[in-house]
């Protein structure tokens, strides 16, 4: 019988379901995604930790997209250049989405991991939705 | 029960979860790659209408729409340029004139290069977990016999009411400025408009490019009109007069004839841009008069910074984002893609919005088959010439009634060509009068000018645009 249970765990990978944050269309175009926290994620994660997190997210996209002095310059050299420049160089969105990614990585490694969930990339979904999977823990049941 | 090929994935490790679903028995060595295939990419099953090269690098549209005209014309008016006017200016005037002129053409060749090459921002299509999600939020346990209502979600941006509508192909709600195109079947962030003469949409990666080349284009057709002018005015001088002068330089009577009428459409075209440009608008919004404030309520374009220098350097020289669509991410092996044939196609709705953009001249529409010209909105009249077939770009946008009724009757209808039948509730009742004439004028059909609203009516002439469409 204990055999056959814990063939069972092996067979079937832990059982996940998800959950989507939505963008926050209220300031316009811009990339920001909702801060409300989601429900299904209340007995796993503390609401201000999620929110410092989704927060962080928020900040880190208005910086890749906001209009200043840098992205100006950027703009004007790329359109003297008929824009050939893209092709060689990176662009300050790019250098930051690779930080998103870092700090995701990072998020997932420490608090999030711990706790059986996992943040996906927005990028990965086409910036819509930040998803989060929730993985059920069935370690502490089988473990004997 | 043990199964060799299983693989345990440990889910902490992965950066991104593919949860794997427990094989079935027996099917596993057929159904998984085989370790020595090479793995597909992303853009090998893009549900999209779309063409790759280059491995993924270069995306543009199926249909290539006039793209190849385009390049031509430029090519051969510049051709013909350096070759009978520049020598004789050159000589008689100045050397920086084939600087300027070749300055220019390349200039104008890589900008139309990169708008037609380049994605225009389109949105990927929602995973499945996503729309099932969705789903449940909207809890609507619609029946499965027909496509259950629209869906629309009101929000708030700088205190205007903004509808999101719902894709049903993306089965996802478009983000705001965000428009479907049908010919390319594809969600587009910021869309403009679907361009034929450089082949694919305008949309929020590619405007500036676009920008940039019919501004350049303007320019470069303004000067060769210009050096041609002065050239034979120069050559007729001295009492020879104007038949001699071309007689000696034939080839600047074709350019003169082209950039003729390129020049007023194309510099019309730049103007109603920058027009856009400097009030941080889209085509699509200002053809549908969505910030035009035609009801009471004081309504105001909320996406405009409120300045015209800020909007200009917003929009064109703002950051530049990134492709979301990852063509040339690898396929995990085991990963089923959505795919395109189980998605019903939207038939194209006959709600024009602008296609050909600065017709170079209506004679040239007038050539051209039905095919590809359609009503341009945007300075000139819509001429009778104009055909709802395939052509057309749409934003699909139409009342909601018509996905519906659309959905229902025609399945699975092939991408973007020989169009599925339109059912004319349009803008331009002119257009789907034209069409009636234009292929077969033995057919007795009454054609009355009103736009079929009627239930029964409606149907008739659906049907009717049927047989016309497959006459074509």
């Amino acid at each position: 019988m204990a055999e056959t249970h814990s063939l069972q765990d092996l067979q079937q990978p832990a059982a996940s379901s998800k959950v989507f944050v939505q963008r926050d269309y209220g300031s316009g175009t811009i990339s920001k995604f909702q801060t409300k926290f989601p429900s299904e994620l209340e007995s796993r994660i503390d609401k201000q930790q999620f929110e410092e997190t989704i927060q962080t997210l928020n900040n880190l996209y208005a910086e890749a997209e906001k209009l200043g002095g840098k992205s100006y310059l950027e703009g004007c050299l790329a359109c003297l250049t008929a824009y050939t420049v893209f092709l060689c160089m990176e662009t300050h969105y790019e250098k930051v989405l690779k930080k998103i990614s870092r700090y995701i990585k990072d998020q997932n490694e420490k608090i999030y991991a711990p706790r059986g969930l996992l943040l996906t990339d927005p990028i990965e979904r086409g910036l819509r939705v930040v998803e989060i999977t929730i993985f059920e823990d069935r370690n502490i049941g089988s473990g004997r | 029960m043990k199964n060799c090929e299983y693989q345990q994935i440990d889910p902490r490790a992965l950066p991104t979860p593919t949860p794997t679903p427990p094989p079935h028995l027996g099917h596993d060595s057929d159904k998984t790659e085989e370790p020595k295939r090479r793995p597909r990419r992303k853009w090998q099953v893009f549900p999209g209408n779309n063409r790759f090269y280059c491995d993924g690098r270069i995306i543009m549209a199926r249909q290539s729409g006039v793209l190849p005209l385009t390049l031509g014309l430029i090519l051969i008016t510049s051709v013909l340029f350096f070759i009978f006017d520049c020598p004789f200016l050159v000589k008689h005037l100045t050397s920086c004139i084939p600087v300027i002129g070749g300055g220019l053409f390349v200039f104008v060749v890589i900008t139309l290069l990169q708008t037609s090459l380049t994605d225009p921002g389109i949105l990927p299509r929602a995973t499945p977990d996503e729309a099932a999600d969705i789903e449940k939020q909207i809890n609507n346990p619609g029946n499965t016999g027909y496509r259950p209502p629209p869906r629309t979600k009101e929000i708030i941006i700088n205190q205007q009411m903004v509808k999101l509508k719902y894709c049903f192909t993306c089965k996802m709600f478009r983000p705001p400025r965000t428009s479907h195109c049908s010919l390319c079947d594809n969600c587009v962030e910021r869309f403009d408009h679907h361009c034929p003469w450089v082949g694919n949409c305008v949309g929020k990666r590619n405007y500036r490019f676009f920008y940039a080349f019919i501004v350049s284009l303007s320019f470069l057709t303004a000067f060769i009109f210009g050096c041609v002018t002065t050239h034979l005015a120069l050559r007729a001088q001295g009492g020879k007069g104007l038949v001699f002068a071309l007689q000696e330089s034939p080839g600047s009577a074709v350019e003169l004839v082209i950039c003729f009428f390129a020049v007023w459409s194309i510099l019309g075209l730049s103007g109603f841009h920058t027009y856009l440009v400097a009030s941080n608008l889209t085509t699509n919004e200002d053809i549908k008069g969505s910030w035009s404030g035609k009801s009471e309520e004081h309504v105001t374009n909320p996406y405009s910074h409120k300045n015209i220098f800020i909007n200009c350097c917003s929009v064109l020289c703002g950051p530049m984002p990134p492709s979301l669509i990852d063509r040339r991410g690898l396929l995990p092996a085991d990963e089923s893609v959505q795919t395109a044939g189980v998605d019903i196609v939207l038939p194209t709705l006959a709600t024009k919005n602008v296609c050909t953009q600065g017709t170079k001249g209506l004679l040239e529409s007038a050539t051209i088959p039905p095919l590809l010209s359609t009503s341009c909105p945007q300075g000139k009249p819509p001429s009778a010439h104009t055909c709802p077939d395939s052509g057309p770009a749409v934003n699909s946008d139409p009342s909601p009634e018509l996905p519906t009724s659309c959905g229902a009757r025609h399945t699975a209808s092939s991408h973007g060509d020989n169009s599925p039948p339109r059912h004319a509730k349009t803008r331009s009742k002119k257009s789907k009068r034209a069409a009636l004439h234009i292929p077969n004028p033995s057919f007795e059909v009454p054609v009355s000018p009103t736009s079929p609203d009627a239930g029964p009516s409606s149907k008739r002439r659906g049907h009717e645009g049927a047989s016309f469409a497959s006459l074509h």
